[in-house]
């Protein structure tokens, strides 16, 4: 089980490479819905992470026991159990904020993201893999999270994490707070990641183009590097 | 008529006011994914709205006559062997696993229902009857119907059940159609290219929500006007 790749590379990639919401559109259900105002989004973030690393340590430990056709089931299962748990624990210590999360704590269950993540990660590889991935993917996850709840909350409620920070004549905009508001916000933020993603690969071809034309190559990054290899 | 008016409360609450998509925010996957063209959208509607009531219905059953606290079939079990009757029996820390597990299945046997007795139509859906286990508005509304499982004087019984499933399926068919025909417009437009596929698209259900924002208020309004008609 030593192929794919290695334990930091997949916890790197969770963060901004591949990250769930911005790269990979899953788990879309959680950021629309909770990130209203900061404080249930970063719940909301700490529940997942707990789900997704403990389900995707104990999908790692049994991956010579899945059966093919019976995979998806064990890992639903997998999953829902922990949510009960997260579940639970919400109710007992952070009445409030599970009254505010409601129905979205049990809609974990269904979060592409963790199902995803024991289908291509944790069904096939070791458990220091797996950990690091669910690690990695939960940090970018609730990066995702953080940033819409932060522009929703300062433009909606004038506060971030209930503080105020714009002067008291903001007028509030009501719509960020309402779900009109989240799709917006998701809509302008993903155009945005794009956008600069479209700018930094113009630009890296701008720097990269010459450089690989001429004579005395200069391998900078492993990416160049490779390239070059294969050239030669 | 008491009744009947409470279903249609719910009905149109779950169909049009809070709509399952564009208030809720679940079955986002499918409504990024499958909303390019407005024939796929309503077969992926329909399959979601069958969907939605069979495991709607079905997890009912089983939660109120298993998992409910002081439900039948464990109290009478847990007599039967003999254990303290004043002990209160109460699975429903059991639910949610329960609810994936009867969507799980509900979507296998009707897929397999399908495939052999309308193969036509097994076509036509394709890869969606399976994605529909992770379809976060199943869930969902189950969720919904068993809020108040606690408390029994509340607890909705199989026809507010099955009405909500079916407002909920009508009102995610209604929110895929309406962005897949706003899509298909959209094909011929000079969109700037990050806005580009999940962007343009997030922003149009922002508009939409705003639109359906607008019926707020609306289930009272219809609910005084069947009370005026009926006196």
């Amino acid at each position: 089980m030593a192929n794919g790749p290695t334990a930091s590379e997949r916890f790197l990639n969770g963060i901004l490479p591949e990250n769930p919401v911005y790269r990979q559109l899953l788990g879309m259900c959680p950021v629309l819905a909770v990130t209203a105002a900061m404080l249930p989004a970063l719940t909301m973030a700490a529940a997942t992470a707990f789900v997704l690393i403990s389900a995707n340590g104990i999908i790692s430990l049994i991956r010579g026991q899945l059966r093919p056709h019976l995979r998806i089931l064990v890992f639903t299962l997998t999953i829902a159990t922990f949510v009960t748990i997260a579940d639970r624990f919400l109710a007992a210590y952070l009445y409030e904020m599970s009254k505010v999360l409601g129905p979205y704590v049990p809609l974990i269950i269904v979060n592409c993201l963790i199902i995803s993540r024991c289908e291509i990660c944790a069904s096939k590889q070791s458990v220091r893999v797996a950990v690091a991935d669910a690690v990695g993917m939960s940090l970018g996850f609730t990066l995702a999270l953080t940033s819409i709840a932060t522009v929703r909350e300062i433009l909606g409620s004038g506060s971030w994490l209930g503080i105020r920070v714009l002067p008291e004549a903001w007028p509030n905009w009501g719509i960020m707070v309402l779900p009109p508001g989240a799709f917006l916000v998701l809509g302008l933020l993903l155009a945005a990641v794009e956008w600069w993603g479209q700018w930094r690969a113009q630009r890296m071809d701008y720097a990269v183009a010459p450089a690989m034309r001429g004579q005395q190559a200069q391998a900078t990054g492993e990416g160049m590097e490779e390239a070059n290899s294969w050239k030669a | 008529m008491e009744s009947l008016t409470l279903l249609l409360q719910i009905f149109v609450g779950a169909a049009i006011i809070n709509n399952f998509v564009l208030h809720y925010f679940v079955g986002i996957c499918p409504f990024l994914g499958v909303s390019r063209r407005v024939d796929m959208a309503f077969g992926m509607g329909c399959a979601v709205t069958f969907v939605i009531s069979i495991a709607a219905l079905l997890s009912w059953t089983f939660t109120f006559y298993l998992l409910r606290p002081d439900a039948p079939l464990p109290t009478w079990l847990w007599q039967r062997l003999g254990g303290d009757p004043s002990v209160r029996i109460d699975l429903s820390v059991l639910s949610y696993i329960m609810y994936i597990f009867v969507i799980a299945s509900s979507v296998q046997f009707v897929e397999m229902y399908v495939r052999k007795f309308a193969p036509k139509l097994h076509k036509s859906f394709g890869v969606f009857l399976p994605l529909i286990t992770t379809n976060c508005a199943i869930l969902f509304a189950c969720l919904i119907i068993l809020r108040n499982l606690q408390d029994p004087a509340q607890l909705w019984g199989p026809a507010e059940a099955l009405t909500l499933a079916l407002g909920g399926g009508v009102g995610f068919t209604l929110a895929i159609c309406l962005m897949a025909g706003i899509r298909e417009e959209l094909e011929l437009c000079d969109v700037p290219r990050p806005l580009r596929g999940a962007g343009i698209t997030l922003i149009i259900a922002g508009i939409l929500a705003m639109a359906v924002m607008g019926f707020a208020g609306v289930d009272q309004n219809l609910q005084d006007a069947i009370d005026a008609f009926l006196n």
